[in-house]
């Protein structure tokens, strides 16, 4: 579209200002607080200059979280290291098993093909609620309950359907031929999946790879159950802010910013890659 | 010796909730070594299909294939010994024109000045030296196509498999590569298939041609057979440009042989003479044909039959004359021009001995004399 014109170009302007600050407020404030001792927070009316303090990432780093109350143990780092550990294993191994089976669902038409697809996607239509009891249920009886193998496994639920389904649109955009030529040049069926699809996909495998990762970090009521302190990612964490002495949000603030960081950071790395991947899974998926 | 058999090949595609498809039935081929083969029909008549089976990438039904003494059906395509040019190019997107055609070289180790020899010459037969060094996005569907005909032709392989080898290219370019590609395939005694709905790219590239349709192998033949001996129905109207004419005509026995009449306009001695038992006794059995003549073979401004001049086209070097009898059309191809306008009543001569008769089941009962 061609925006020529003087007004048209101000109103885009002003409205693509309107959005970004509505959008990044809430961020923005997060940052600020962060900064602020919740004194500073409370104060009515709030305001924007003020004296920065460095307490609450203090606070947090060093574990060490001093309230009214008295001192309290807060293991925010540990949580930090059991988001990334988590989400990084659970996005590997939803890739190790997604990207071959959407390999298989774009290319082979087999029995009941369709229906696991549609059921692997099914997993994301339910509450995580709903399958939360007879999971942890399970999980007791199994001895899954509050290991790192138990929840990377139950964040597949999370990952491996979203990988799945954008893969495949990848998978099927690419013309079998090509796979068909590189075999007839003397080379197995694994050397064509491993050495031409995979690569080709490679940009819609990075998104998915990548959304997934969000979807991971992001969750909370899988660990909250599944998970005990010593397990827990930062979403959990963060429920220890709210002490008997109050709610810190000082450090809410400081744990959001320090937890939004990573992911942030990464997706403004892949953001090419993730409009790419996003939009043609949804065209051609 | 044969190069490649197949025997009693059958094809069916089933998908769940859908009737099955039969796209191949009972098809047996026998293609010798060093000569060129067109499977030529329309769209969806198995063709496409032949050719996947034979490379690999679709499993038989049913019957073997045997390529070169080796029984090749049950083998991954990688151990076939083919080389196939895909109809949709199918370049590795990643890799420059000279990296894709060189590819399967170098993955055969062949030493590098070898593999730059190969590639520079297969380049200069198709014309593609001057975008060696692009990458396939970024070269039209014409170059892609030669590119991936170079892929192909560059192999040492057993059979070389070509699908619509030469669809998108510009008539001029498609009429010098067919001559450069026949001679280089006869030059080194290369075994080629080729799949093609085109049949001037059939007459000028292949030995023999096998008319398939309906998954049926309808006529393997060379292009003179086609045209002057059609088994059946089917490849006589298939084969040929303009088609043959076709007109339903009723048997009667005469003395000596039998009189086909078409209407009350038009009636055909068939003498005892022209006719050997075997057609005789199966002409006795059939009281409706179907008689078939060649447009070439009809004269116009002599004879008696009378026709209502539809059009008259001025071809440069032939005309048709298409003209309406009581409601059946005749195409007729002559050398000359013809002074017709269209509305003119015009006689048109019909022998006898050009006539092709089919039977009612399609089969062809007698051919027409060649002349």
């Amino acid at each position: 579209m061609e925006h020529s014109s003087l007004a048209g170009r101000i109103f885009r302007g002003v409205a693509l200002t309107l959005i970004l600050i509505f959008f990044m407020f809430p961020i923005v404030w997060i940052f600020l607080m962060s900064f602020q001792t919740n004194e500073q927070i409370l104060r009515i009316p709030p305001r924007i200059l003020f004296e920065p303090t460095f307490a609450n990432y203090e606070a947090l780093i060093s574990g060490q979280l001093r309230t009214a109350a008295g001192n309290l143990q807060i293991s925010f780092m540990r949580n930090l290291f059991n988001s990334v550990v988590l989400s990084s294993a659970a996005v590997l191994l939803a890739l190790l098993l997604g990207v071959p089976a959407a390999y298989a669902f774009a290319r082979f038409k087999f029995r009941l093909g369709e229906s696991i697809a549609f059921t692997l996607l099914s997993f994301r239509f339910a509450p995580p609620l709903l399958v939360l009891l007879p999971l942890s249920l399970y999980y007791q009886e199994l001895g899954l309950n509050d290991t790192y193998f138990g929840i990377v496994w139950v964040y597949q639920l999370i990952a491996l359907p979203l990988i799945l389904w954008i893969v495949r649109g990848y998978f099927e955009d690419i013309s079998p031929d090509i796979e068909h030529a590189y075999r007839l040049a003397g080379h197995s069926w694994r050397e064509a999946f491993t050495r031409i699809a995979v690569p080709l996909a490679g940009p819609g495998i990075a998104a998915a790879g990548l959304l997934s990762f969000i979807f991971c970090w992001n969750n909370f009521v899988f660990a909250l159950i599944l998970a005990s302190a010593d397990k827990q990612p930062v979403t959990v964490g963060a429920l220890a802010f709210v002490t008997a002495s109050g709610i810190q949000y000082g450090q809410i603030a400081a744990a959001i910013v320090l937890s939004v960081t990573p992911t942030l950071l990464l997706a403004l790395y892949a953001q090419r890659y993730l409009v790419e991947g996003l939009s043609l899974g949804a065209v051609k998926g | 010796m044969d190069m490649l058999e197949l025997r009693g090949i059958d094809k069916v595609y089933r998908s769940r909730g859908k009737e099955p498809v039969h796209a191949v039935r009972a098809l047996d081929m026998a293609v010798e070594k060093g000569e060129i083969v067109a499977l030529l029909g329309s769209s969806g008549c198995g063709k496409t299909s032949t050719l996947r089976m034979i490379a690999g990438f679709e499993d038989v039904s049913a019957g073997s294939i045997a390529l070169g003494g080796r029984r090749i059906h049950e083998l991954p395509p990688a151990r076939r010994k083919v080389a196939m040019a895909f109809e949709g190019y199918s370049l590795y997107p990643p890799l420059t024109v000279r990296e894709n055609i060189a590819f399967a070289l170098k993955s055969a180790q062949l030493p590098r000045a070898e593999v730059a020899r190969r590639v520079d010459e297969i380049a200069r037969l198709v014309e593609i030296e001057d975008i060696l060094d692009s990458y396939p996005r970024a070269i039209s569907g014409g170059q892609q196509q030669r590119v991936s005909l170079a892929r192909a032709l560059v192999r040492d392989a057993d059979l070389y498999l070509l699908d619509e080898p030469m669809g998108q290219l510009e008539p001029q370019l498609r009429a010098v590569l067919r001559g450069r590609i026949k001679s280089l395939l006869a030059e080194r005694g290369m075994t080629a298939i080729f799949v093609t709905h085109d049949q001037t790219e059939a007459s000028a590239l292949a030995d023999r041609i096998a008319v398939m349709e309906g998954g049926i192998l309808q006529q393997f033949a060379s292009e003179k057979e086609l045209k002057g001996r059609p088994a059946n129905l089917f490849v006589a109207s298939f084969i040929g440009e303009p088609p043959m004419n076709l007109l339903d005509a009723s048997v009667t026995r005469s003395d000596g042989g039998f009189r086909l009449s078409v209407g009350t306009e038009m009636g055909f001695d068939i003498g005892g003479a022209g006719l050997d038992s075997e057609a005789a006794k199966v002409l006795a059995g059939t009281p409706q044909v179907r008689i078939g003549i060649r447009p070439q073979k009809i004269a116009v401004g002599t004879g008696d039959v009378r026709v209502k001049v539809v059009s008259n086209q001025w071809l440069g070097d032939q005309s048709h004359v298409a003209g309406d009898c009581n409601g059946r059309m005749l195409i007729a191809v002559t050398p000359g021009r013809v002074a017709a306008r269209p509305g003119d009543i015009v006689p048109f001569a019909l022998e006898p001995r050009h006539l092709h008769i089919f039977g009612s089941n399609g089969a062809c009962i007698r051919h027409a004399e060649v002349s």
